[in-house]
């Protein structure tokens, strides 16, 4: 039986049914994207607050993108121009939007938590878009989605994470969401980002020092930006990370030709990433943006729309737009 | 007068543990012994339940001067008597900071005023707990501060320690320092292990506070002075009070209900979580839990730091450290301590009494002459906390709703009855 979801706060506390029913559902908004007209009526009636309390530029437009295309409005609430500069509560702040009568609240915010404290007060659902070094739910979906495509398959994969592993929300939500379907998960970056507590987070994940060791044989490669914004210890020297750590044609070579790569964006060319991968034929980072819009598509259908339709019975959204 | 009858005296400093009677006249014990009889007195029937000299709490925030939205001596205190405290030390972190006599005489005054139980300043070490200069301490124990401390933050450097500690020995005051190195703090919010990565919260490691017991034990070392640990929490921490307790230093440690209750893989998104020093690991609580009942732990001490609920009600590493705890240490101590088996109901009553008692260099017990200062607790009344019906300004506990057996029954402070259940 899937229970259905009221927000989306993180992966860790989904089933892999769960999971699995979202990538389901997002199946037919890819396809949806490559129709000349992209707008439906699914969500006309409906509006979604945006509240992205951190900076964002890409989840941000992508939601946006999500909600009109399923013909929902949308309000908008950014960082710089929010209340919170002059000193207002998160909860005021969130109170005032709800005020408005919004059917569901997409949020980013850089305190860890802020999703689940406000879905906890408010009476409508909330979505993560970002919470601090806590989960990035729609990015660790979109990812699979991207993968599965690639792959047919998202059970029992070796993945392989690079970066600054500690500061990720990313990562946090990849190992919660791939471990459900049994990945195997290497973590590897500068041993002060890669902790070893990070290897209680979910089964099978290992950390190794070394990237050549960390790229043998994997199938999935998450190249993670380094995230200097979040970091209270002195950055580490940028030529010494590419020394160690930045994903090269060579170093690529050792994990083969199948290997997919992934980046969250946005991404620093010639830092983690050599150019020439990231835009080589392993990368799959515009196949992620794309998913991305599916993704968050299918979520606030499900979210947002779900009160007015049976779960389990897909968008539908042939009949409804036409 | 009053007369308590019928109940089970336990007493640590005789190690009396008897049904008796006590007779109090005016703010003093007249006498102590079974059956006792009088006419035209107030008769107490503590049938069922346990008399233990009055509780003392080394350590709490009444906020007051400065922080009244969040607590006063007056809500504080009466607080404190529901919890079964007779006498309770405030910090020094008020708005100003107590760090001269005028604001203990102002605290001194305002809580002989408005107190429901006896208040006892703790003065700031150095001015405005900056940690740079000392503070007017001998003009502040004639005002009436028994210890000194720079809670919050710790003594800032070795040296200023070391400065501090020499001047409190000439005085014969301890020494009480919050014990945390700030660069490896570093704008931590939880303690540092699987659960702070699981949440993405930032890590404090147990190490920020050992390292700072280590250096203090150092330097008391040099000095000879007296000093006590607050709120201790980490196993390491304890290692360096024992040593130092082996080589018959003045070293003592407090702990606090909810470090030996809670651990901090009970942490969720809810700033009632949030304290400093954070909630330790459970191996860690194991050691303080060990301390407690082998002796190298002194007292438990309730850290009670209130926060009115619109500064807590926020995103978790926005909210300020701490949580409220008068009402719920004798409850959490009889459910996590002694009905385990951990420790026994004498050494429960010490940890109240006597143990801070030597802490603050005074004595502690029922018998003739002595103050009348008497908590009376039950072991089985079985009752809900909530925070709704404290009479504290705030309500950020984590066991708010949480069912106890065990309650104090009677707060009796100079002979007055200030709490009856």
């Amino acid at each position: 039986m899937l229970q259905r979801l009221q927000h989306l706060l993180g992966i860790e506390d989904l089933t892999r049914e769960q999971i699995s029913f979202i990538l389901d559902q997002a199946k037919p908004f890819q396809e949806f994207h490559r129709h000349p007209l992209k707008k439906l009526a699914t969500l006309r009636g409906k509006t979604v607050a945006l509240a992205f309390f951190e900076n964002s530029t890409r989840t941000r437009i992508s939601f946006a993108t999500a909600a009109a295309r399923l013909g929902a409005d949308t309000m908008n609430l950014q960082a710089e121009s929010s209340s919170l500069k002059k000193g207002e509560s998160l909860l005021d702040t969130v109170w005032t939007l709800e005020a408005m009568r919004p059917d569901g609240i997409v949020i980013r915010h850089s305190s860890s938590g802020a999703p689940e404290f406000i879905a906890q007060r408010l009476g409508i659902p909330v979505v993560n878009a970002g919470d601090g070094t806590h989960e990035h739910p729609t990015q660790a979906l979109l990812d699979a989605l991207t993968v599965r495509d690639r792959k047919n398959t998202l059970d029992g994969l070796h993945v392989t994470i690079l970066g600054d592993i500690l500061h990720s929300r990313v990562a946090r939500s990849n190992i919660h969401l791939l471990s459900k379907f049994g990945a195997h998960i290497t973590l590897c970056g500068p041993a002060m980002w890669v902790p070893r507590e990070l290897e209680s987070l979910a089964p099978n994940v290992r950390r190794v020092s070394h990237i050549d060791e960390a790229l043998d044989g994997a199938d999935v490669i998450i190249v993670l930006r380094v995230q200097t914004e979040r970091m209270h210890e002195p950055a580490l020297a940028p030529e010494e990370y590419i020394l160690q750590f930045q994903l090269t044609p060579e170093r690529l070579r050792l994990a083969g030709k199948d290997a997919l790569v992934l980046h969250p964006g946005p991404m620093i060319r010639g830092l983690e990433i050599d150019p020439s991968v990231a835009d080589g034929p392993q990368s799959c980072v515009l196949d992620q943006v794309t998913n991305g819009l599916a993704i968050r598509m299918a979520l606030l259908y499900h979210l947002v729309g779900g009160a007015a339709s049976e779960p389990a019975s897909g968008p539908g959204m042939a009949g409804k737009d036409k | 007068m009053l007369l308590i009858k019928n109940g089970r005296v336990l007493d640590p400093s005789s190690n009396t543990d008897a049904t008796l009677d006590i007779l109090v006249d005016g703010p003093r014990i007249l006498r102590v012994g079974p059956d006792l009889t009088a006419s035209h007195v107030e008769i107490f029937d503590a049938g069922g339940m346990i008399v233990a000299p009055g509780f003392i709490d080394l350590h709490c925030h009444l906020r007051e001067p400065g922080q009244e939205l969040s607590e006063t001596i007056e809500t504080g205190t009466r607080a404190a008597a529901r919890g079964g405290f007779t006498a309770v030390c405030t910090m020094p972190n008020t708005q100003p900071v107590n760090d001269n006599a005028s604001v203990t005489r102002g605290i001194v005054e305002r809580s002989a005023a408005a107190g429901a139980v006896r208040v006892w300043p703790i003065g700031a070490a150095s001015v405005g707990s900056k940690g740079e200069s000392l503070s007017e301490i001998a003009a502040m124990k004639e005002a009436g501060i028994v210890a000194v401390s720079d809670d919050g933050k710790p003594v800032a450097t070795a040296r200023l320690m070391r400065q501090v500690m020499d001047y409190c020995r000439a005085l014969d005051l301890p020494v009480i320092d919050h014990c945390e190195d700030r660069s490896l703090f570093a704008g931590g919010v939880m303690r540092e292990g699987p659960r702070s990565i699981r949440l993405g919260l930032r890590g404090i490691p147990a190490q920020s506070e050992s390292i700072c017991v280590g250096r203090d034990v150092e330097v008391v070392t040099l000095t000879g002075a007296r000093l006590h640990i607050a709120h201790m929490s980490a196993r390491a921490s304890l290692e360096y009070v024992r040593a130092a307790k082996q080589q018959g230093l003045q070293v003592t440690c407090e702990v606090t209900p909810h470090h030996f209750t809670l651990i901090d893989e009970d942490v969720r998104y809810d700033s009632h979580y949030k304290m400093n020093p954070p909630l330790a690991s459970g191996e860690d609580r194991a050691a303080l839990i060990e301390g407690l009942a082998d002796g190298s732990v002194d007292a438990i001490a309730t850290d009670h730091a209130p926060h009115h609920p619109s500064s807590k009600d926020v995103e978790f590493d926005r909210a300020p450290f701490g949580i409220i705890g008068f009402e719920t240490a004798l409850a959490l101590a009889l459910s996590e301590l002694v009905r385990p088996g951990k420790i026994s109901l004498l050494r429960l009553v010490e940890l109240f009494t006597t143990g801070p008692a030597r802490v603050l260099g005074i004595e502690r017990k029922i018998a003739a002459d002595e103050p009348a200062d008497l908590t009376i607790f039950s072991t089985d009344q079985v009752w809900t906390y909530r925070t709704s019906e404290s009479p504290s300004k705030s309500r950020n506990s984590p066991f708010d709703g949480r069912e106890f057996r065990g309650a104090s029954m009677a707060t009796i402070v100079a002979g007055k009855i200030v709490y009856r259940r």
